[in-house]
């Protein structure tokens, strides 16, 4: 997951778009610089959203630009900044860049290549929502701190002023009234959905929290507009985004690939598969798995719902046709059953639950077919009862899985144990140290 | 009384899974296996008014709410 490279192997888009955040990076290899920054996209055009209008006429623009957040939820960007907007008191900004998920490396890769474009989208964003202060979270010990501490310094004096504030490395730590919590009380854990964090987020004020690269894309929005976005990507989902390839393929790391491209052409971009691919996992690790149709799934919001599956953070992972897509799955389930917060009863009760269930189909074959019954009993019965979206996450990863590999559950209750139980994993997890029961 | 329909919500980090809502409102609240409510997402009907406000009530965690539907 370290190799990083932005050069298409094939040339499988067709229009000159393909790079935007992450243009240039192909010629130098490095962390753009403020020089270097203001060479390849131009400093932020300081009128155009200046005097009483300007917020507003900024807001606009991304509405008519379509962007929808690139942190999971694909919510449209532009709703959000306007209710910020109209809410009252001191208003926050908080840029999410902890990436808890291990499927992704793409906001990692876009801060320490290019931190100024994170940090214009922030001001721009602070200006919009009329903030007075912004917040830019990063996981602890995380290496694009020293490039974003570098990059603030070259900037000095900012408008508005932006602190980089570390974060506990758990998954559940970065969702959004997480991150408000770890703002005002040091606590990392989920508040609950309601309110969100747009009416009453940090110090109970209106607080925008945005993914670091949905805020790069706002930086460009200003500068070259809404058609010029649009010129990329589809009607329901416009632009380029940023993907994480793993699992199976030549040459895994992050890409900048327009919305819409067939998940099998991602693949190709990425080096194409190392072995026979049976499914991948899309959309992160509490995402869903997508058999052979995958490879013509188009990567947008609408084609991965048309597929029965959700865009959720652009991470594809491809798994091999020999490897076991129950194990796997078991192992991804232990891992965000430990993630839990452990707040909610159905998420810290049912996420082990179902982990163990997916353990025994493979490892237990002779009551398969009971398991398999209890274990869709629990899902039914998760989904929506805890005050983040982290358990649905896992209902749908185990969900789809029973649905993609429904013919290894039969094959094991017909025959014996899984043949690839003891394989090294695809997924980027810990090995669970001996929790088996 | 104002004709708003009104909907049953539990609060899922305070809820500690007493089970009081469930021997007061069993028309209305099963648990699952841990013991946690289930609720649906319909109005609660006029008869079961009264009784779902004493579970709210009754709540040791003030986990449980009637809230207005949307
Ligand atoms: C368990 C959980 C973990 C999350 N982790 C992240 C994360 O690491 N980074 C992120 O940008 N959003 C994460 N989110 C989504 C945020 O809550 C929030 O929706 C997002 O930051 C909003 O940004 P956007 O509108 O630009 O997508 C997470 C959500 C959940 C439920
Ligand atoms: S649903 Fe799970 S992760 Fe989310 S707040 Fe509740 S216990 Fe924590």
């Amino acid at each position: 997951m370290d190799i990083v490279s932005a050069t298409a192997g094939d040339a499988t888009t067709t229009t000159p778009y393909r790079m935007r955040l992450l243009a240039g990076w192909a010629d130098t290899g490095t962390t753009a610089g403020l020089a270097e920054h203001h060479r390849r996209y131009a400093p932020l055009p300081p009128a155009a959203f200046a005097g009483r209008g300007g917020p507003a006429r900024l807001i606009g623009l991304v509405e008519s630009s379509g962007l929808r957040g690139r942190g999971g939820g694909g919510f449209p960007t532009a709703r959000k900044l306007a209710a910020v907007a109209a809410g009252r008191g001191p208003r926050t900004v908080v840029a999410n860049g902890c990436e808890g998920d291990p499927a992704g490396a793409k906001d990692r890769v876009l801060m320490e290549l290019a931190p100024h474009l994170v940090i214009d989208g922030i001001l721009l964003a602070a200006h919009a929502v009329g903030a007075a202060e912004a917040v830019l979270c990063v996981h602890e010990d995380s290496s694009a701190i020293p490039v974003l501490a570098a990059a603030l310094r070259e900037r000095g004096a900012t408008r508005t002023p932006i602190r980089i504030v570390e974060v506990t490395r758990r998954y559940v730590a970065s969702e959004e009234t997480a991150l408000v919590s770890v703002l005002d009380r040091g606590d990392a854990r989920p508040r609950g959905r309601f309110p969100r964090p747009t009416e009453r987020g940090v110090r109970s004020r209106p607080t925008l929290v945005d993914n670091v690269e949905t805020l790069a894309h706002l930086a460009l929005i200003a500068r070259y507009g809404d058609a010029w976005f649009r010129a990329a990507g589809t009607d329901d989902s416009p632009g380029t985004t940023l993907v994480t390839v793993g699992g199976a393929v030549n040459d895994p790391g992050v890409y900048e690939i327009e919305l819409g491209l067939p998940i099998g052409a991602i693949l190709q971009v990425a080096g194409g598969p190392l072995v026979p691919v049976q499914a991948v996992l899309l959309g992160g690790l509490g995402g869903t798995w997508l058999g052979p149709e995958f490879v013509r799934t188009p990567l947008s919001h609408a084609g991965c719902r048309t597929a029965g599956a959700a865009l959720g953070i652009a991470a594809v992972i491809a798994l091999p046709a020999a490897a076991c897509g129950i194990a796997e799955t078991a192992r991804v389930l232990r891992f965000l059953a430990d993630e839990s917060a452990g707040q909610c009863g159905p998420c810290m009760f049912g996420l082990p639950a179902i982990a163990d269930d997916m353990d025994e189909l493979a490892l237990m074959p002779d009551h398969a077919g009971r398991v398999a019954a209890r274990l869709r009993s629990r899902l039914a019965v998760i989904p929506g009862r805890g005050a983040c979206a982290h358990p649905d996450g896992a209902v749908r990863l185990a969900a789809s899985a029973l649905h993609v590999f429904a013919d290894d559950v039969a094959g094991h209750a017909e025959g014996g144990p899984c043949r690839w139980v003891g394989q090294p994993s695809w997924m980027p997890v810990p090995a669970p140290a001996g929790r088996r029961r | 009384m104002s004709r708003t329909p009104l909907r049953l919500r539990v609060e899922p980090i305070t809820c500690h899974a007493h089970g009081i809502c469930r021997e007061l409102l069993p028309e209305l609240i099963r648990l699952d296996e841990w013991g946690y409510p289930v609720l649906d997402d319909h109005p609660v009907p006029a008869a079961l008014l009264a009784p779902a406000r004493v579970a709210v009530r009754s709540c040791p965690s003030l986990a449980l709410r009637l809230d207005r539907m949307a």
